[in-house]
């Protein structure tokens, strides 16, 4: 089996039992996944900038956000159907990306981090002094007679389901391609040693704002599905809690995989339902559990597992 | 979570108890023979955790005192309540995955209990979607502004464009007429600074000024000299744990010449007056939602109130003198809870294929009065806006205490309705 | 109020929070610079050390100094050894790998944080100050009498806040001595430039990691000490002073002091001073938009070398 068609298989396998538990699992699990999915299709975006090209950003709330309020306002100020909001959405979130990135890619390390983290809180800031159109901090809800994309309703929640496993798919499939071609080699190449990528004659700035937007835009298209599947728009989501989300579910899940990601997600939402129903000291109990990880399973559940059990997972 | 599975427990006993006497009359047993025993199922959203944990703690034992009360009367429709309470972090997406928790997997009747904004906000479309009743214990605009859904209703705690405008003639009358606001730059302040200007405009009253605060600013002295100097009144309105230190440095900043200071007891909400650097407040006003200091012409309702909750006349707990109560607030969940049973009972609610039936039973109510159920007053009920509108209180403080000098009528809340739900979809 | 005084408040507001700002940011800059790692529960241990302030304050009697006195000594101490038990359990397990080591201490961050709500619970609490009198301070007015003085309404600073700024640089200054002058301090600044030929040279590099992080979150935790007598303690207070100290620390410099000090200055006074010209929320725009691009145009911080 050549490479790329065994990467294929690899990545149609699980969409496929996805679909397949739409169907099966009961009301409140069917749910919980649909959320998942649209937030692992953030995580793949941040995954993308992390995991394969070596960038910790402390800002991705800022692109999640873009993606969510370019989407909302859309909808609330202009009345534009879901569909051209979604993608207005996802344009806003790629245009923040490229101006954030070509600032923030002047610096490297922890300096990175600092300055995505910055213009994340200067964003978070801008939707509050902006309050007479965002509602600043309680956010907004969107109309139930708009969420619907061609006279499928999202509010149903089967369609909701189907419509964020296809954005997780697309998402999926369209990185997996990118990361095991020649664009992904030459990002691995930047993460492991950006002189010797230098010296191979690849021009490194201009691969790490490709990358950067590409992250920044995926992570906007989930914002903005966020926002429309689950029908309210806030400025929680660019708070900083969830810039760092999604770098506890990619280091969770397995760093620089394309299904660790997923798995990072599923693991610390239900580790945070699970344990909430046991004790009010959930926290407590999803610290540990991080502590735990970090100890016995350093590169994630995922890249722990293709390290020890099966080497040739994507 | 499932808070204090051991109350759970007691109550449930307590209700079976108290059901059984119930049932020895000839005609309640038969009525109760028809339903099934189950207990009903009370799905309580907490702020548990996050930036509204303190809230979250007194609305918790207000719910429970009040379940407890509805169980040792008899339960509603002779079956016991049991509250499952679940924390939302006090964060919009948890909250609504905490409302389908309730819908899908506990089985719950109804939802309850949500006190800040954006959870409500964040939930309320879940909530639509899953068909289960959310009632909410918020006091923000946002139900009877008409953003929300027919599933969700606020008929406990008067919101706060009503709250606000009903200042404004005692301000103007008593305090003076050319008023500087300071208020969180959030929706929450954003609607303080919109009706009450609005509202003092209308009684020939300015603002001078209005001064928004930065969410999760600690430090507010380099803030006030933006107040005019000309400012007869300082209306003042903070929530968040950096509220003592707004107030403190307040004081500091006016030293022994200050003018008229006016505030929404959420800037000192579970925080005692006699902490260091308050004594300025002698003389100054706030609103209340309810009078935390017993007040000479208590009514037995408020004094049972307090006796269930656990709060003594200073409305701090029983058991801890420093633990101040949320008290301007908590009510809104035991009147809540009140409205739910009242809501069952009238629509015969036998189970979640009955909801669209107790919503409408809600919706059809109107007068409520002051007695057991109600103990902070009388209240009007708008079926079309879901919103409940209830007497306010104006306290001074006085040696330490607040003292009630103003009770607004209800008609002081009204506003013109801006949605009617009762025609919309469920 | 007239434009001056107003500038007066607001430096000397903004000069308190940087002072603060400049001993919790040293605390980050040290461990930084020593153990090149991300410690996200740094803001944790300065919440500890208002919640120990309150502990101590509140359960010793008499006069508000005592207690004061106690939580300055005790504060610092109980949230350095949390630390080194930190660094002993967890960190020196995963070899201070920087990607394991943010997420660990992102869950200690949420270990920490609940076990405070369950002891301490969900309030904020309030601890008296040792001292604090109201000193109305005087302006100058051209008038046609020449120039006079009067007390513009509200132009004043408390003796406990100007307490703060003197303890504060004390206590930087005594750091610094500590620093260059003490064996500890040079054992620290050693392993700090070169861990290998530190290693070689007979340093135990591990015990010297576990005392730099003790030192480390007891700064932190003596910062918070000085500013909850104006602030209060609470469980979440930990996120602000963690997010402006990695600002800090990175426009500083990595691992020097001045720099720290300096950015400390910068960022605080700017945030008071740029709020006297714009709303406040436009205000903390403007500031962190213009700290972000003094990064954007200087990667290295004020006081960094260039990367070679």
């Amino acid at each position: 089996m050549s490479q790329g068609l065994r990467s294929t298989v690899l990545h149609l396998m699980p969409i496929c039992v996805l679909l397949v538990l739409c169907f099966v699992l009961p009301a409140y699990h069917r749910d919980n996944f649909a959320r998942i999915l649209v937030l692992a299709t953030y995580a793949m975006g941040y995954n993308m900038l992390f995991g394969y090209t070596g960038l910790l950003s402390l800002g991705h709330a800022l692109f999640f956000g873009a993606g969510m309020y370019g989407m909302g306002l859309a909808v609330l100020h202009g009345g534009l159907p879901a569909a051209p909001a979604f993608l207005a959405g996802v344009a806003t979130a790629a245009v923040v990306s490229l101006v954030i990135a070509a600032l923030a890619l002047r610096t490297v390390g922890v300096a990175f981090m600092i300055v995505t983290l910055m213009f994340a809180q200067a964003g978070y800031l801008l939707v509050l002094y902006f309050g007479s159109w965002t509602r600043g901090d309680e956010g907004f809800v969107i109309a139930r007679d708009m969420r619907n994309i061609g006279g499928f309703d999202l509010t149903d929640p089967v369609t909701r389901y189907l419509a964020a496993l296809a954005l997780f798919s697309v998402v999926l499939l369209t990185i997996a391609r990118m990361v095991h071609g020649a664009f992904g080699h030459v990002l691995v190449g930047i993460r492991e040693n950006e002189a010797r990528a230098r010296m191979l004659g690849y021009d490194v700035r201009a691969h790490k704002l490709a990358a950067a937007v590409v992250s920044g835009t995926i992570a906007g298209a989930a914002g903005a599905a966020y926002g429309l599947l689950f029908g309210y728009v806030g400025a929680t989501f660019i708070s900083v809690q969830y810039s760092i989300y999604p770098l506890l579910w990619v280091i969770l899940g397995g760093a620089g995989t394309t299904l660790g990601p997923l798995i990072g997600t599923f693991f610390m939402f239900y580790l945070i339902d699970w344990s909430s129903g046991l004790t009010s000291a959930y926290m407590l109990v999803a610290g540990m559990v991080l502590v735990l990880l970090v100890l016995f399973a350093r590169t994630g559940i995922l890249g722990e597992i293709r390290k020890r059990w099966v080497p040739w997972l994507p | 979570m499932i808070k204090g599975t051991n109350t759970a427990r007691r109550t449930l006993l307590k209700g079976a108890v108290a059901g059984g006497l119930v049932a020895a009359s000839p005609l309640v047993s038969r009525f109760a023979q028809a339903q099934p025993s189950a207990p009903l199922r009370i799905g309580f959203q907490q702020h548990s955790t996050g930036i509204g944990a303190a809230y979250g703690r007194w609305y918790g034992r207000t719910t429970e005192a009040a379940a407890a009360k509805i169980n040792a009367d008899g339960g509603i429709n002779g079956r016991p309540v049991e509250i499952l309470a679940e924390d939302d972090g006090t964060d919009p997406r948890r909250g609504a995955e905490v409302v389908g928790k309730f819908a899908n997997r506990h089985n719950c009747d109804v939802a309850f209990g949500t006190l800040f904004s954006h959870v409500v906000i964040g939930s309320a479309p879940a909530a639509g979607e899953l068909k289960i009743p959310y009632f909410v214990v918020s006091e923000g605009h946002h139900v009877a502004s008409g953003m929300l859904n027919r599933y969700t209703l606020q008929p406990g705690i008067t919101d706060v464009k009503s709250q606000v405008q009903a200042m404004a003639p005692f301000i103007s009358e008593n305090l003076g007429k050319k008023v500087t606001m300071i208020f969180p730059d959030f929706a929450f302040g954003h609607d303080h600074r919109d009706f009450f200007t609005e509202a003092i405009e209308r009684r020939k009253g300015q603002v001078l000024a209005h001064i928004p605060i930065p969410p999760t600013e600690t430090s507010f002295t380099r803030y006030f000299p933006k107040i005019p100097r000309d400012t007869e009144v300082i209306y003042h309105v903070m929530v968040g744990p950096a509220v003592l230190t707004f107030v403190k440095e307040m004081g500091e900043f006016f030293g022994p010449s200050r003018p008229e200071i006016f505030g929404f007891i959420d800037s000192l909400e579970a925080v005692s007056l006699d902490s260091a650097g308050l004594e300025f407040l002698d003389g100054t006003y706030f609103w209340e939602g309810n009078p935390r200091y017993a007040q000479a012409d208590q009514t037995d309702h408020d004094k049972a109130f307090r006796a269930a909750v656990g709060v003594d006349g200073t409305g701090a707990s029983v058991s801890d003198p420093a633990d101040v109560s949320t008290y301007a607030h908590m009510f809104g969940c035991w009147e809540t809870l009140h409205v739910i049973k009242a809501g069952m009972e009238a629509s015969g609610y036998r189970g979640p294929g009955d909801r669209a039936r107790l919503i409408e039973a809600v919706e059809a109510m109107t007068t409520m009065d002051e007695g057991p159920a109600h103990p902070q007053g009388p209240k009007l009920f708008n079926g079309k806006t879901h919103q409940v509108f209830g007497r306010q209180y104006i306290s001074r403080v006085e040696g330490g205490r607040l003292v009630r000098v103003h009770a607004t009528s209800i008609e002081d809340t009204f506003y013109a309705d801006e949605v009617d739900y009762t025609t919309w979809s469920f | 109020m007239d434009f001056g005084p107003h500038l007066l408040l607001a430096t000397f507001e903004g000069a308190v929070g940087a002072a603060v700002l400049a001993l919790t940011a040293l605390g980050l800059s040290l461990v930084f610079g020593v153990m090149r790692v991300v410690n996200v529960a740094h803001g944790e241990f300065f919440m500890l050390g208002a919640v120990a302030a309150w502990f101590a304050a509140s359960h010793l009697g008499g006069h508000p100094a005592i207690g004061f006195v106690a939580a300055l000594i005790v504060a610092p101490i109980f949230a350095a050894l949390i630390a080194i038990l930190v660094d002993s359990l967890v960190l020196k397990r995963v070899d201070y790998d920087p990607e394991a080591t943010i997420v660990a201490t992102i869950g200690i961050l949420y270990i920490i944080q609940q076990a405070t709500l369950m002891t301490y619970g969900p309030e904020a609490r309030p601890v008296a100050p040792p001292f604090s009198h109201r000193i109305a301070l005087p302006w100058l007015e051209f008038t046609e009498n020449g120039i006079e003085f009067y007390y513009p309404w509200g132009l004043s600073v408390t003796t406990y806040k100007v307490f703060v700024i003197a303890a504060a640089a004390s206590i930087l200054l005594a750091f610094r001595l500590f620093l260059s002058r003490s064996r500890m301090g040079l054992v620290m600044q050693a392993t700090r430039i070169d861990r290998e030929t530190a290693q070689a040279f007979g340093i135990p590099v591990g015990r010297v990691y576990s005392i730099v992080f003790g030192v480390g979150a007891g700064l932190a935790a003596l910062a918070a000490v000085l500013i909850v007598p104006i602030q209060q303690a609470h469980y979440l207070m930990g996120g602000d002073p963690l997010l402006l100290s990695f600002i800090v620390v990175i426009i500083g410099g990595l691992g020097s002091i001045r720099g720290t000090v300096m950015a400390a200055l910068l960022i605080g006074m700017s945030d008071g001073i740029i709020s006297v010209f714009f709303s406040p929320t436009l205000a903390k725009i403007i500031a962190t938009v213009l700290v972000a691009m003094v990064l954007v145009h200087r990667p290295q911080g004020l006081y960094g070398k260039k990367p070679a």
